[in-house]
């Protein structure tokens, strides 16, 4: 490590501090910062990283960034070409591919839009999305609920329409009488008739039953088919929906359902709830569980972590996830989580009170983790600064051997720090988005630690990437 | 009475957001038996108060406050409405107005600041040939201040949206580049959340609004532990407690002193039960630290139960001591100018200065 120059160390520091950034970020409010900072402060680090690291930008498409960063670096991965050689484009190329593949298809859409707005169309994205559409189970589907997605991609993309149906349905509507197609002809007919509403896809019925005046109960029951696993989530407290199956549910969207109910019904189905969160935790550690041995947490739930508008209860619902994923990864009951505001309730948190992150850290580190793991957004405001100040003190004179591992993880992008906020150098600090990630960000987080330089770091990104790219195919 | 008694309300850590610094105050346990309400009115521009007499105070009124110490906990205040209820164009009725039941409604700053502009209202005393004709009918009537709302002071609204109200919080000292702006303090941590927000409603004093808006934003006193003499984890906690105590000292000797330390003129508005209504006048000296208005409400000891404080700027001070010396001295000016070490010209010099050249015979 020595031998290791400074270039490299700030070079690893980008990385890092982009990966980071890459998870957490969305380009909306956030608790401290409008969705306007954001997206500045995202964009310079696109930039940045897309500039004086070509081949980590294309190799984060392998971590586990959230959508819209995924979308914003394929769109300048594509935009700017011509910076990159043959064997760039090839690895760019399948890095590219395989990200779309797991993408949401309106995401991929709403990219292609981009693309054209942003008057991109060069043979690769040509290419890349003929590719992509082809793959799509059902061309018709998606004519149907992506309306105006696939037109924009058939027609920016020079592509012609698989079938003659198809074109005629997307470009020139009302010339065919009928349909081959039961999704196209379904659509055709919805216009007049009421049962045919019920075989669309439930985001396309709902333009047509507001049209034909369907009271919403009658119509909610009856798509039931037709939904989303997430559609039933967001209806099922509507009269008439059909409950959705939480098992089934990821953990952190589980987390947010949960948070979303009030205190009253939370407290009524805690069996049912706790049970469906234990479940999915379990589903999330997968190999992992209880192979951690003993972990500490402490969690945020103070004020801020209500998040914004756009990101509601975000922050508190990572950490009620992170709760029950650690509970699930340590080693025979031998977790202890603690909220900030003190309470023992995971099930009932709610967003109050101050940070006095510092006094929760002590209460964890009496425990003697071996794991100590902190989800905060890094506002730790009563006193200001006092767990940084604990951690270095723990490090330095009660456990300079290591022998509790510690790792703070942030689900909050700060805009002016074009970074996660950190609570002090000597802890590493990863960001987080969805908790079931926790296992792979706290491996990325030891690099942060400084004890492991950049080859490693670039073996790494080489390392997922391969996976990544070998598994979808 | 000749102090604030702050006994029972402790300061907290501080939140800093930009050029404005929050220090919220925390009591142990609720004043017994007194609660407070705020009722909104609709119409908050430009409305009337009768006083007694006369008299009218014209002033943006957001809201009033109501007091209960009935003890039988929260209620909507009598006359409070739902939505946009009735447009209450009419003038309200003094400052503190008794309601049905153990309840006094008052508006808040507005009490302090009209103890402030009736200081001597009255006008000269004495007929002495120097003073106008106006003056000697009609005292210093029209009477007018101007002071920020607190949405316009820059950064405020944001620093209070991302305040993380403490459990326990009965109030907040709100402090720009460091100059303490306001007091604010409540009975019940409940009415503290819900009237949090309304200290954007309140108004402040000239200098914090240039405070904030040209200010650098000021650092947070982050806790420093010296790792020296730390063996254990207990050492580590001790030393943790100690930084929250030492805040505290710190808080309250230096950032907050002119709030404990200064000696204020008192004046019993109201008497509620064990409980009493007081607005209260800072000593009008010149140079040094910050003067501040305010109205308190005290329980039978004396201690604070509810306090709003304003910060006048340096011009009003200087108003202020220049009024009460002409009136300590039957508003002669040469036995004024004496007292105050400066010839008579001097002085009718500074009275045109401080912007009360109406009540000379000749305005230049």
């Amino acid at each position: 490590m020595a031998q290791e120059s400074c270039a490299d160390l700030i070079a690893a520091e980008d990385v890092l501090l982009f990966v980071n950034a890459a998870v957490t970020a969305t380009g909306q409010r956030e608790f401290r910062s409008a969705a306007g900072e954001q997206r500045l402060s995202l964009a310079f680090l696109h930039a940045y990283v897309r500039v004086n690291y070509r081949r980590v930008y294309a190799a984060v498409l392998a971590l586990d960034i959230n959508d819209h960063n995924a979308a914003l670096v394929i769109r300048h991965l594509l935009a700017s070409a011509g910076e990159a050689d043959a064997e760039e484009k090839r690895a760019e190329g399948r890095l590219i591919a395989a990200r779309l593949a797991v993408m949401a298809p309106q995401r991929v859409y709403r990219l292609l839009r981009a693309l054209r707005a942003a008057k991109v169309n060069n043979r690769r994205t040509r290419a890349i999305f003929r590719d992509w559409l082809a793959a799509r189970p059902d061309p018709a589907f998606d004519a149907v609920k992506y309306r105006g997605g696939l037109k924009a991609a058939t027609r920016h993309a020079h592509l012609p329409p698989v079938e003659a149906e198809l074109g005629d349905f997307l470009f020139r509507p009302g010339r065919r009488a009928r349909y081959a197609h039961p999704l196209l002809d379904a659509h055709r007919r919805a216009h007049y008739e009421q049962a045919a509403v019920f075989e669309l896809p439930f985001t396309v019925a709902e333009g047509f039953a507001a049209r034909h005046g369907i009271p919403r109960a009658v119509f909610l029951e009856r798509i039931a088919p037709r939904t989303t696993r997430l559609e039933r989530l967001r209806t099922q407290s509507r009269a008439g929906a059909v409950p959705a199956d939480l098992a089934t549910m990821p953990l952190t969207r589980l987390a947010l359902y949960v948070l979303s109910l009030g205190l009253d019904e939370r407290a009524r189905r805690r069996g049912e709830l706790t049970g469906a969160l234990r479940a999915a935790a379990l589903r999330a550690a997968g190999p992992h569980a209880g192979t951690w041995g003993r972990i500490s947490a402490v969690l945020d739930d103070s004020y801020s972590s209500s998040g914004s508008g756009q990101k509601r209860r975000r922050p508190l619902a990572v950490a009620l996830a992170c709760h029950f994923l650690l509970e699930a990864l340590a080693s025979g009951g031998a977790y202890r989580g603690r909220w900030t505001s003190g309470g023992g309730d995971p099930l009932l948190a709610r967003p109050f009170g101050a940070t006095p992150l510092g006094m929760r850290v002590l209460d964890a580190l009496d425990d003697r983790p071996e794991r100590l793991v902190i989800v905060s957004d890094g506002w730790d405001n009563a006193p200001p600064g006092l767990a940084g100040e604990v951690l270095r003190v723990w490090r330095r004179r009660l456990d300079p051997e290591r022998r509790t591992r510690v790792v703070h993880l942030n689900p909050v992008y700060d805009a002016d720090g074009f970074d996660v906020r950190r609570l002090a150098p000597s802890v590493p600090t990863a960001g987080i988005r969805d908790a079931e990630d926790l296992p792979a960000l706290v491996e990325i987080a030891q690099f942060a630690e400084g004890r492991t330089g950049l080859a490693e770091l670039y073996s790494y990104l080489d390392r997922r990437t391969a996976d990544f790219t070998g598994s979808s195919r | 009475m000749t102090a604030l008694d702050l006994t029972g309300l402790e300061a907290g850590p501080a939140q800093v957001w930009g050029g404005i610094r929050l220090v919220p105050l925390l009591r142990a346990e609720p004043v017994a038996g007194l609660r407070l309400t705020r009722e909104a009115y609709g119409h908050p521009e430009g409305a009337e108060v009768r006083l007694a007499g006369r008299a009218r105070y014209t002033s943006y009124i957001p809201h009033g406050f109501v007091a209960d110490w009935s003890g039988e906990g929260p209620g909507a205040a009598y006359g409070t409405t739902l939505g946009d209820g009735v447009p209450d164009r009419m003038p309200l009725h003094r400052m503190a107005k008794r309601r049905p039941g153990d309840r006094l409604r008052f508006l808040p700053l507005h009490l302090a600041l009209e103890g402030y502009l009736a200081l001597h209202f009255g006008g000269p005393s004495v007929a002495w040939e120097e003073w106008s004709r106006t003056a000697l009918r009609d005292g210093l009537s029209p009477r007018v201040e101007s002071a920020y709302l607190g949405a316009n002071v820059p950064q405020l609204a944001d620093a209070l949206r991302v305040f993380e109200i403490l459990p326990g919080q009965c109030g907040v000292l709100v402090y720009a580049a460091d100059a303490l702006g306001a007091a604010f303090a409540v009975p019940h941590p409940d009415d503290y959340r819900a009237l949090h927000a309304t200290l954007l409603q309140d108004l402040f004093g000239e200098l914090i609004h240039q405070y904030a808006l040209y200010g650098r934003p000021v650092t947070e006193f982050t806790a420093r532990l010296d790792d020296r003499h730390i063996r254990s984890l207990g050492d580590l906690r001790a030393a943790a407690r100690g930084q929250e105590r030492a805040w505290r000292e710190a808080h309250d000797t230096v950032l907050a002193a002119e709030l404990h330390a200064t000696p204020y003129t008192f004046s019993r508005v109201h008497r509620m039960g064990g409980f009493a209504l007081w607005r209260f006048l800072p000593p009008f000296q010149r140079g040094g630290a910050g003067r501040h208005i305010g109205e308190t409400i005290t329980d039978h000891q004396g201690r604070v139960a509810y306090l709003k404080t304003f910060r006048l700027s340096e011009n009003q001070v200087r108003r202020g001591h220049l009024l009460r010396n002409l009136a300590a001295h039957d508003w002669h000016l040469g036995r004024c100018a004496e007292a105050l070490g400066a010839t008579p010209e001097e002085l009718t010099r500074r009275i045109r200065r401080a912007g009360l050249s109406g009540l000379l015979r000749n305005p230049r």
